[in-house]
C-alpha cells in the first residue's frame, strides 16, 4: 500500500506485549450498591494479532477498555500500554493507541468527510497527508460513495465502519474496539471483521476486541473470557473448546416431531450440561465423562438420532460456568413459570393475526411497505432484520400503538383501526428496554403493571403472588428494580408483560444484552408459553435466536425478503458449493440478492 | 491544528442545527421587539370613562383636556352606573366624575370637586394614572387662567427636569437591559446544551481518547459561542438605536468589550453546568433556573434593585447580569462614565474568572 504510514515505530517482534494489567481492581459505586467491574485482573494482549475480549454484558469489558485508554483510574494494579502507564501517563498513552468506544461519537451533524477531518486534526495529521489517508480509509471502507452524507445519515453498519475509520486515522499501535460489531447486521459485520483482519496482516497493527457474541471468540488469534470482572480464561479458541471433545452432540429431529418440545425434554433430562436448537438439531452438551443414550434422554421418542459433533466456543461458555456450580444443576436454568395459564380453547390453526398490504409512511419515506402474513395460535413468529429494517414500526402497527398508512390489519379477530383499546388488553408487549420503573421496588412494579391491567383484588394477588414465584423473583422482591442485573430486569418485565394474561405476547429484542444463561431461561418460558397456546411475536437480529422460531419474516427496507420456517429460509441459500448454510449465510444471500435484484431494476 | 479543528467543528454544528441558530438570532429578534413594542411600563392611552353629569361649557373645556392628552383614551359615559359596570369589566382603568353642580361651585369660594376613581389592581399603573389626571387638571387651569388675563395663583411650584431619559421612555432603559437578558440565554443556556449533548452522544468519550486536551475541548466551545454571541450582540444593538432610537450615549468600544467580559462569566456557568451535568435536560433546567431566571428578575433589568429588600438586594451582587445590566444603561442612556465602568467591569472578570476556572478545574479526562 502506498502512501500508507506505517505504524509508529517500535519493537516489531512477534511476542512482543503491548498490554499488561496486573492484579487490577475497579468498583463503583452506583446509588447505595458497590459494583466490582474489575477483579485481580491479570492479563496480556501480543502485537500483531486479534486478541478478542470476550464475555457477556456486565462482565467488565467497557471498564477494561476505558482502563486501558487511561480515562478510568484502578483502585490497585498496573495498566501498562506500550511501555507507558495508563494513569499517569494517559495523555501519551492516548497519543499512541486508537480507541473506538460501543457508541463511537460520531457527530451525526457532520458529513462523512467532515467527520474525518476533526479526527484529522484532532489526531495532529499533516495537511500533506490527508489526501492520501482519507482516500485509501475510504476506500478500505467502502465509504467511498457517501463522504457528503451526514453522518446520521448512515446505516448502522456504515457508522461502525465511519467510526473505524476515524479511530485509524493516523494508525494506531494498538487498537482498542468496544463491542464495535453490536446491533450491526451479519454482512456489516463480517466486512468489519476482514477490515480488522487486513489491518492486522497488512499494517501488523495490534488489535483489542471485544464482543458479547462468543460465536466471535472463534474469528480471534488469541481469546481472553470474562465474567463478572474476572479473567476465566485466556489463549488461543481452541484451547476453549479442546477440554470440551466428545462431550457435545447433536441430535436431530425429525419434521414429524415438534423441535421445541423435544429441546424441552432434552434440556431437563440427566447429565445434560446445556440444550439449544440450533438448525434442524437440538444441540447438547453433557457432563464430562457420560456417553449419550437417546433411551434414557428421551424416553419413548422415536426416529430422533445423535452424533457427535465439534464443540464450539459458546460450549465451553456454559459450561465453564456450569461445571463450576454443580449444585444448582443444569436444571437450574428454568422454573417454567406460567404452569397456571390455562390451555387455549382455541384450535391449533386459528389465525391470529392477519396482515394485508401494510404500509407505513414517513413523510416520503416507506418504514414499511407492503406486508402480508399470517401468525396462528400459538406460533413463535420471528421478524428478523437489521437495524432501520422496519421491524420495530411493524411491530408498533401491529400492537396498536401506530396507525398504518394502508393496508389492513387484525389482531385477534379485530380490526385495529376500528378497535385497539380493545385489543389491548388482550395482548402484551415487552420493550426493548425493559420499560419498568427505575426506582420503584420489584413488587411495586409487578403491582403497578397489575393496576394498570385492572386487576384487583384476590386476582391480583394471586397474579403478583405467580409472578413472584414463577420467575424467581421473590429473593428481591423489595430489590430497587433499576439496580438488578439485566437478566432479572428481563425477567421482571416479562412477568409485567404476562400480567393479565395475554393470548398474544410481543416481544421487541428480548435478549440484547443478556448473557448466554439467561437467555437460555428465557427461551424455554417463551416455548412453555407458545405450547399453552400463547402466540408469541419476536423481533430480533440476532441469528441464534431466529432458530428458536417457528416460522421466520425476514425483512430489509420494509419489505419481506423472505417467509417460512427457518429449515425452508436456509434452504433457499443452499448452493452446490455450500450444501449447510447457516442462518447468518441464509441471511447475507437473501440481503445480497435483494439488492441484486434492486439494482438491476433501477 | 487541534483547536482549529474542534472550532470549525462547532460552527458546523451550529449552522446545521437550526435551534441554536434560533437561540441566538432568532430569540433577541422575538425578546426585543416583544419587549421594545409589546410591553411598556408608560402610561399611554389609557382609557378612562368621563362621567358629566350636567355637561356645560365648562366641563366641555375640561374634558377636552382630556381628549387632547396623549395619555387618555376617555369614553363617555352618562352616569356612574354604566362607568362602574365599565370599571369591573377591566373596560377602563380609572373614572373620573364631575357632578351636576360643577360649574356652579367653580365659580364659588371653595372650588369645585372633581371625583377620581383608579383601579388600584396595578399599583404602578394607578399611581402613574393619578399623576397624569392631576398634571391635565393643572394644565387646564392654567390654560383657563390665561384665558382670563391673570396668572394662576399657586405659591410654590415644581419645576422638574428629567435627565438621561427625558423623555421618560421606558423602552429606553428596558431594551439595554434586555441586551443582558439574551447575552444569558446564548452564553449559558446554549453552552450547557451543547457540551451536555456532546457527553449524551458520546462523542464526549471519543473526543478524549484523542491527544486533545481539556483545555483545548474548553476553548473549542468558549471561541465559536463568544463570536456568537457577540453576533447577537451586535444585533441587539442595532435594533436598539435603529428600530426603537434608544440614544447611545457611550461609545461603541465600551459597550462590546464589557459585553465581551460578560459573555465570558455566562460562558463559564454555562461550560461548568454542563460538566456537573452531563445531560442536556438537567443542563438546561439548571442553566435556566442558575443563570436565566437571576439575570431576568435579579438584574435591576425590569424590577429596581434598590426597592428589593435588603437579603434579596445581597443576593443580587452575586448575579453577573446585575452589573452588565448597569454598564448597558449607563452606557447608553448616559455615556462612557468611567466610576461606573470600570468598578461593574472588574465585577465581572472576577465572576468570569471564577467561573471558567471552575470549569477548567472540573473538566477532568476521566470518565468518572
Amino acid at each position: 500500500m502506498t502512501g500508507t504510514p506505517a505504524p509508529a515505530s517500535g519493537p516489531i517482534a512477534g511476542s512482543d506485549i503491548v498490554l499488561t494489567f496486573r492484579d487490577v481492581d475497579k468498583t463503583f459505586r452506583t446509588g447505595g450498591r458497590t459494583v466490582q467491574a474489575l477483579r485481580g485482573v491479570n492479563l496480556e494482549v501480543r502485537s500483531g494479532q486479534v486478541t478478542g475480549l470476550v464475555g457477556p454484558d456486565g462482565a467488565g469489558k467497557t471498564t477494561l477498555m476505558r482502563t486501558t485508554a487511561g480515562l478510568l483510574v484502578p483502585d490497585a494494579g498496573a495498566v501498562t500500554v506500550l511501555g507507558l502507564d495508563a494513569t499517569h501517563d494517559s495523555l501519551a498513552v492516548q497519543s499512541a493507541l486508537g480507541y473506538m468506544p460501543q457508541r463511537f461519537g460520531l457527530y451525526e451533524d457532520l458529513t462523512v468527510q467532515e467527520n474525518l477531518d476533526l479526527y484529522a486534526r484532532l489526531q495532529g495529521v499533516p495537511k500533506g497527508e490527508r489526501a492520501a489517508r482519507y482516500e485509501e480509509l475510504t476506500r478500505m471502507t467502502g465509504l467511498e460513495p457517501f463522504t457528503t452524507r451526514l453522518a446520521g445519515h448512515l446505516s448502522g453498519g456504515m457508522k461502525q465502519k465511519l467510526g473505524l475509520a476515524c479511530t485509524l486515522i493516523r494508525p494506531p499501535r494498538l487498537l482498542l474496539l468496544d463491542e464495535p460489531t453490536v446491533g450491526v447486521d451479519p454482512l456489516s459485520r463480517r466486512e468489519l471483521w476482514s477490515i480488522v483482519y487486513r489491518l492486522v496482516r497488512e499494517q501488523g497493527m495490534s488489535v483489542l476486541l471485544s464482543t458479547a457474541y462468543l460465536d466471535e471468540a472463534e474469528r480471534c488469534d488469541e481469546v481472553i473470557l470474562i465474567h463478572e470482572g474476572e479473567v476465566l480464561g485466556r489463549g488461543p479458541p481452541q484451547r476453549f473448546t479442546t477440554p470440551l471433545a466428545g462431550r457435545t452432540y447433536a441430535v436431530s429431529v425429525p419434521e414429524s416431531l415438534k423441535k421445541r418440545t423435544v429441546h424441552e425434554r432434552l434440556a431437563d433430562a440427566p447429565d445434560v450440561v446445556d440444550a439449544v436448537i440450533q438448525g434442524e438439531h437440538i444441540r447438547l452438551v453433557m457432563a464430562a465423562h457420560i456417553t449419550p443414550d437417546l433411551q434414557r434422554l428421551l424416553p419413548g421418542v422415536r426416529g430422533v438420532s445423535i452424533e457427535p459433533i465439534a464443540p464450539r466456543f459458546e460450549d465451553s461458555f456454559i459450561a465453564t460456568l456450569r461445571d463450576g456450580a454443580d449444585a444448582e444443576g443444569a436444571g437450574a436454568v428454568a422454573a417454567p413459570a406460567p404452569a397456571d395459564a390455562p390451555p387455549d380453547a382455541g384450535a391449533e390453526h386459528d389465525t391470529v393475526i392477519e396482515v394485508r398490504g401494510l404500509q407505513r409512511r414517513f413523510g416520503d419515506f416507506y418504514a414499511v411497505r407492503n406486508l402480508t402474513f399470517e401468525v396462528r395460535r400459538g406460533e413463535v413468529f420471528g421478524l428478523l432484520g437489521a437495524n432501520g429494517a422496519g421491524k420495530s414500526t411493524t411491530f408498533r402497527m401491529l400492537c396498536g400503538l401506530l396507525p398504518p398508512s394502508g393496508g389492513e390489519l387484525r389482531v385477534a379477530g379485530a380490526d385495529l383501526r376500528t378497535a385497539a383499546a380493545d385489543v389491548r388488553a388482550r395482548i402484551g408487549y415487552m420493550s426493548q428496554k425493559f420499560s419498568l420503573y427505575g426506582n420503584l421496588s420489584v413488587r411495586e412494579n409487578l403491582e403497578f403493571f397489575a393496576g394498570a391491567y385492572g386487576l384487583g383484588g384476590r386476582r391480583r394477588r394471586e397474579r403478583i403472588a405467580w409472578a413472584l414465584s414463577g420467575f424467581d423473583l421473590a429473593p428481591v422482591r423489595e430489590a430497587v428494580s433499576g439496580e438488578l442485573p439485566l437478566g432479572f430486569k428481563q425477567r421482571l418485565s416479562l412477568a409485567c408483560a404476562l400480567m393479565h394474561e395475554p393470548r398474544i405476547l410481543f416481544l421487541d429484542e428480548p435478549t440484547s444484552g443478556i448473557d448466554p444463561v439467561a437467555r437460555r431461561g428465557f427461551w424455554r418460558r417463551i416455548n412453555v408459553l407458545a405450547e399453552r397456546g400463547v402466540t408469541v411475536l419476536v423481533t430480533t437480529h440476532s441469528m441464534e435466536e431466529a432458530e428458536y422460531c417457528d416460522r421466520l419474516m425476514l425483512i430489509a427496507a420494509g419489505e419481506i425478503l423472505a417467509l417460512g420456517t427457518p429449515r425452508e429460509i436456509k434452504a433457499r441459500a443452499r448452493t452446490p458449493g455450500h450444501t449447510h448454510p447457516s442462518m447468518e449465510d441464509a441471511f447475507i444471500a437473501l440481503i445480497e440478492e435483494h439488492e441484486r435484484e434492486r439494482g438491476a431494476a433501477a | 491544528m487541534r483547536l482549529e479543528g474542534l472550532v470549525r467543528k462547532e460552527f458546523l454544528q451550529i449552522l446545521r442545527d437550526p435551534s441554536s441558530i434560533a437561540i441566538a438570532f432568532l430569540l433577541p429578534v422575538v425578546l426585543l421587539l416583544i419587549f421594545g413594542y409589546g410591553v411598556s411600563l408608560d402610561a399611554k392611552h389609557v382609557p378612562v370613562a368621563l362621567v358629566v353629569a350636567q355637561p356645560s361649557a365648562d366641563t366641555a373645556s375640561f374634558t377636552g383636556a382630556f381628549y387632547h392628552s396623549r395619555y387618555f383614551a376617555p369614553l363617555s359615559l352618562p352616569d356612574m352606573a354604566r362607568a362602574t359596570e365599565a370599571l369591573m369589566q377591566g373596560r377602563v382603568q380609572a373614572i373620573i366624575r364631575l357632578r351636576a353642580n360643577f360649574a356652579r361651585r367653580l365659580r364659588g369660594p371653595h372650588g369645585a370637586p372633581i371625583q377620581l376613581i383608579v383601579n388600584g389592581v396595578d399599583a404602578n399603573s394607578a399611581r402613574l394614572i393619578q399623576g397624569y389626571v392631576e398634571g391635565v387638571w393643572i394644565g387646564w387651569l392654567g390654560q383657563r387662567a390665561r384665558a382670563r388675563g391673570v396668572a394662576l395663583r399657586i405659591p410654590v411650584r415644581l419645576d422638574p427636569r428629567v435627565w438621561f431619559n427625558s423623555e421618560l421612555r421606558s423602552r429606553n432603559y428596558l431594551v439595554p437591559g434586555l441586551i443582558a437578558v439574551i447575552m444569558t440565554l446564548i452564553g449559558a443556556l446554549l453552552t450547557a446544551l451543547v457540551m451536555a449533548r456532546e457527553w449524551e452522544r458520546g462523542t464526549m468519550e471519543a473526543l478524549m481518547v484523542t491527544p486533545v486536551a481539556m483545555r483545548e475541548v474548553l476553548l473549542g466551545k468558549l471561541i465559536p459561542y463568544l463570536i456568537l454571541g457577540m453576533g447577537g450582540m451586535a444585533l441587539s444593538v442595532a435594533m436598539a438605536v435603529w428600530l426603537f432610537h434608544v440614544p447611545l450615549r457611550g461609545s461603541l468600544a465600551v459597550l462590546f468589550l464589557c459585553a465581551a467580559l460578560f459573555l465570558l462569566a455566562a460562558l463559564g456557568m454555562g461550560l461548568l453546568i454542563s460538566i456537573i451535568a452531563k445531560n442536556q435536560f438537567v443542563a438546561g433546567q439548571t442553566a435556566i433556573i442558575a443563570t436565566f431566571l437571576p439575570a431576568f428578575v435579579l438584574s435591576g433589568f425590569v424590577f429596581d434593585i434598590g426597592s428589593m429588600p435588603q437579603a434579596v438586594q445581597g443576593i443580587t451582587y452575586l448575579v453577573a447580569a446585575r452589573y452588565f445590566v448597569f454598564i448597558l444603561q449607563t452606557v447608553f442612556l448616559a455615556g462612557d462614565l468611567w466610576h461606573i465602568i470600570v468598578p461593574n467591569a472588574l465585577a465581572l472578570i472576577a465572576i468570569a474568572a471564577i467561573f471558567l476556572g471552575l470549569a477548567r478545574h472540573h473538566a477532568r479526562k476521566r470518565l468518572e
